[in-house]
């Protein structure tokens, strides 16, 4: 049995390894750093953040400055997805960034249904933001009728 | 040697210790402790007795539709800006002071705060004879060192009492702004000291039988720079929460104390609960993140912030150890208390917003840190843009927390990568038009683009970090009130985005000037304009680094009257690369700018960010590409260079084919170009930060952590922080000067 964990990213409970879901390569154990089973490129990341400003003008640009910044992209090794894109100093140590407990893995999952797709959920954080603004506007629309006092920086 | 005292003489000692305490300082008691109370006597008695399900929903539905109308009433008739577009919050607390809910549509981060004052209160003032708590009382607090966000929000709080006996506590809180601190606007973030924060109220008792006593509203109209607005919102917030005072009493008629009581703490419990039941569904594991923070607003400095995540059962753990030691003089600060109400905000915002929105959510994480470190502050720093570590801890979970819960066969909320997590807007201050002073800030800080989601784009300019509710206000009334002309129309910052097989949603373009002010200035207090600050997810990319772009020593409108063709477009890019205005002087600056006077029609320019993007950019389909182009959200460049999209320029028609091979080839050039990872680390990974790279907190080893103390890099260790004196920034650049005269004297003497 499979668990996902990213979008690119699954377990596979019975070999207890690391795959690619776009490809199935293996990537390792799964008791060890995914990260050992791809590739990764230290990108400038002024390449993906372009300069939109001229760079003969000026020293800020909306690109980062890469003294200071740059993008460790991961790539799975057989079909080249980019699992991860990492955003780090210069040198500094890449993030062991998911280290499961695998045994406790297989007993939670024993009693489980394979997943195989991202169960999906609804955005309630926009569906709270659409209400808020159907809220605001009515308050809006009211205060036109009503009392309008700017000089006391109210608006009822 | 100590005899065992009795009860008697401890109770004298504790007298004496009591009268004696020179200064009722911030708790640590209180303040570090952001769990359940025990249950008082009363709530033990009544729910050993039982409660009745069926009432305590009935009386949730109640006291919900009751705080919605007080937050309604604040939001009509309050006097700031910040109350106007939703920056506010009513809340209901037990007697002893657990924050039990919250107004719908109220900043739970506001909330989250009070019940540390009223915690203090309830420990300080009810015995005290010279203070004491009764029916008709109400006290004020905005001092964030005895709980808070940050000083310009200021809260009013009351006891309800019923037949004699304290039931609860009631507030309401609102970002009122001006406070006056060393800069206009509440938010200063040239403060080098908690004495520069502006008045600093820590709580007291500033109602009597209902009323407001008008020598304690004089001193505080006194201390600020918008003495109006701070009678009208102090009375604005006093009789909203008198109005639920009302409705609440309404419920005990009806109902009874037992049903009210039990009902609050019954929705504290069954929340708790619940968090347990969704962390024990979790996978055990450990996920970790590092954000970046790149600036003090004084200086560039790269903070870190480290978190891991542990979960055992239904133990969950967030060890923060390892991220940036404290400033001592620089506003950036915050404290843990104000951290802690900045991640149950981002618990309920990114995680899982169907949870009730109470203290309840983080009662049962347990959270680790370093103290004196820049989520631990403690002692005279200033804290007064706490903002950025806090609005960092709103988004930090959104990435450690997906890559637990994505594998789960019951999900509660989308998968979204991390929003736009900075405070992108004109803090302001100076005469206006109408000859007040005033100081505040704009509601822009409201758009902060979503990031992108599992299966859809992120919505552009959504609602700010710290709640869905807030709206980004009209300009025409901020322009009837303040001498801010808004030049550009909030457009959508082109191609400032956060790619991925989903993009993020983006920020808008804020162009500012001033017009009929003889004295006016901005400040602006955000970073990200070396390091991208919103993160994506699953090979997504971050956002962009975001500039702060200035056009001075011209007045555009003298500009606009000579020549009414001068600009084309107020679009920030073509303004700052063509350079349309003769004589003017152009500059592109970090984000983060202490208070600067702005003459008339001089420009100031800024935008709001986009949130992380999520996926694989190969992955994105094409035709959300031409989307993208014909929305015009990005240019020809991007489509091909980022997607690897072949498409007609013109009739935006795409070769699929075509662009399936070109995207073939592209990953293979990927697997050529990279490296194994352990080779690339033994290649790539240095043992300590880059010497001239400002860094502070830990590299490797969490335990570790550097930092840079008056001009020096030091090494500490993580449970033995101090914290980072800086050296101010014009010292820094006329030795600079110095430097580079003494340099050419000394060539010009040689030649
Ligand atoms: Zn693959």
């Amino acid at each position: 049995m499979n668990v996902l964990i990213t979008e690119y990213l699954r377990i596979n409970l019975d070999t207890e390894k690391w795959e690619c879901r776009c490809c199935g390569n293996v990537h390792g154990s799964a008791r060890d750093n995914y990260k050992r089973g791809l590739l990764v490129y230290d990108r400038d990341p002024s390449e993906i953040h372009k300069p939109l400003l001229d760079i003969k003008k000026y020293d800020r640009t909306y690109a980062p400055d890469p003294t200071w910044c740059r993008i460790l992209e991961y790539y799975c090794p057989s079909c080249g997805v980019m699992v991860e894109a990492e955003y780090l100093p210069p040198g500094h140590p890449p993030v062991r960034d998911i280290e499961l407990d695998i045994d406790s893995l297989k007993l939670q999952w024993k009693d489980r249904e394979e997943v195989k797709e991202l169960v999906s959920a609804p955005d309630l954080a926009l569906q709270k933001v659409k209400l808020q603004r159907e809220i605001h506007s009515k308050i809006h629309n009211h205060s036109h009728d009503g009392e309008h006092d700017h000089k006391n920086g109210k608006t009822l | 040697m100590h005899e065992v005292m009795s009860k008697e003489d401890q109770g004298l000692m504790d007298k004496f210790l009591a009268d004696n305490t020179l200064f009722l300082g911030p708790d640590p008691e209180i303040m570090r402790n952001h769990q359940l109370t025990p249950r008082s006597a009363m709530e033990e008695e009544i729910l050993q007795k039982g409660i009745d399900p069926h009432q305590v929903h009935h009386i949730r539905g109640l006291l919900n539709s009751a705080l919605g109308e007080s937050f309604t009433m604040v939001n009509q008739m309050g006097a700031a800006p910040g109350a106007k577009w939703g920056d506010l919050v009513t809340g209901i607390y037990t007697a002893q002071g657990d924050l039990s809910m919250i107004a719908p549509n109220g900043i739970i981060a506001f909330a989250a705060c009070c019940f540390y004052p009223i915690r203090f209160i309830m420990k300080n003032w009810v015995n005290d004879p010279t203070v004491g708590v009764k029916e008709g009382d109400g006290f004020i607090h905005n001092d964030a060192r005895y709980g808070g966000i940050h000083n310009t929000d200021q809260s009013m709080m009351i006891p309800l009492f019923y037949k004699g006996e304290l039931i609860c506590w009631l507030s309401t809180t609102i970002h009122e702004g001006e406070n006056g601190a060393c800069e206009p606007g509440g938010l200063p973030a040239s403060a080098e000291s908690k004495y520069d924060e502006g008045i600093k109220m820590s709580p007291f008792k500033v109602v009597e039988n209902f009323e407001l006593k008008r020598d304690l509203v004089t001193f505080l109209q006194n201390s600020v720079r918008d003495p109006r607005l701070q009678l009208e919102d102090m009375k604005v917030k006093l009789h909203a929460v008198l109005r639920l005072r009302e409705r609440v009493l309404a419920i005990l008629d009806q109902f009874g104390r037992d049903a009210l009581v039990g009902t609050l703490r019954h929705h504290l419990e069954a929340v708790e609960i619940e968090m347990r039941r969704r962390i024990s569904e979790m996978p055990d594991g450990t996920t970790r993140v590092v954000q970046f923070m790149d600036s003090s607003l004084r200086e560039s400095a790269l903070q870190k912030i480290s978190c891991a995540i542990t979960v055992k059962g239904d133990r969950m753990i967030m060890d923060f150890r390892g991220s940036a030691p404290q400033f001592l003089n620089r506003s950036v600060n915050a404290n843990i208390a104000s951290f802690k109400a900045a991640l149950c905000t981002g618990l309920l915002q990114n995680i899982w917003p169907d949870l009730p929105h109470t203290m309840a959510v983080l009662s049962p994480i347990e959270i680790i840190t370093d103290r004196n470190s820049i989520l631990d502050a403690e002692g005279e720093m200033p804290q007064a843009m706490s903002l950025m570590p806090l609005f960092k801890g709103c988004v930090v979970w959104t990435i450690p927390m997906n890559k637990f819960n994505y594998s789960l066969p019951k999900r509660y909320s989308a998968v979204i990568a991390s929003q736009y997590d900075q405070a992108a807007t004109f803090i302001y201050g100076g005469l206006t038009q109408h000859g007040d002073i005033t100081g505040n800030f704009c509601a822009d800080i409201n758009g902060n683009g979503q990031g992108a989601r599992s299966d859809a784009d992120g919505e552009h300019s959504i609602s700010p970090v710290f709640g869905f509710m807030c709206d980004t206000g009209e300009h025409e009334i901020s322009e009837e009130d303040t001498p801010i002309i808004r030049l550009g129309a909030q457009r959508l910052a082109k191609d400032r985005i956060g790619w991925g097989k989903y993009r993020a949603g983006m920020g808008y373009e804020q162009i500012a000037t001033a017009r009929g002010s003889g004295l006016w200035g901005f400040m602006t207090g955000c970073e990200g304009s070396k390091f991208p600050s919103a993160q994506g997810l699953f090979g997504g990319y971050s956002c962009p680094a975001y500039q702060l772009l200035k056009i001075k020593d011209i007045n555009i409108f003298k500009e606009l009257e000579k020549n009414p063709n001068v600009v084309e477009v107020f679009d920030i890019v073509k303004l700052m690369n063509e350079q349309p205005i003769p004589n003017a002087t152009y500059s592109s600056n970090d984000m983060g700018m202490t208070f600067e006077l702005c003459n008339e029609g001089e420009i100031y320019m800024i935008c709001q960010g986009s949130g992380g993007g999520y996926g694989d950019v190969l992955e994105r389909d094409p035709k959300l590409v031409m989307k993208d182009l014909s929305e015009d959200l990005m240019s020809h460049e991007n489509a091909k260079d980022i997607y690897k999209v072949v498409y007609d320029e013109t009739s935006l028609v795409v070769d699929e084919l075509a662009t399936l091979n070109l995207r073939a080839s592209y990953r293979k050039e990927r697997i050529a170009r990279g490296k194994p990872f352990d080779q690339f680390c033994a290649e790539w990974v240095e043992p300590e930060p880059p010497v001239n790279l400002p860094y502070f907190g830990s590299w490797g080893d969490p335990k570790v952590i550097y930092g840079t103390h008056i001009g020096q890099r030091i090494v500490m260790d993580g449970d033995k922080l101090q914290g980072m004196f800086m050296l101010n920034p014009k010292d820094v650049k006329i030795s600079q000067l110095q430097a580079k005269i003494k340099e050419l004297e000394k060539s010009a003497k040689s030649n």
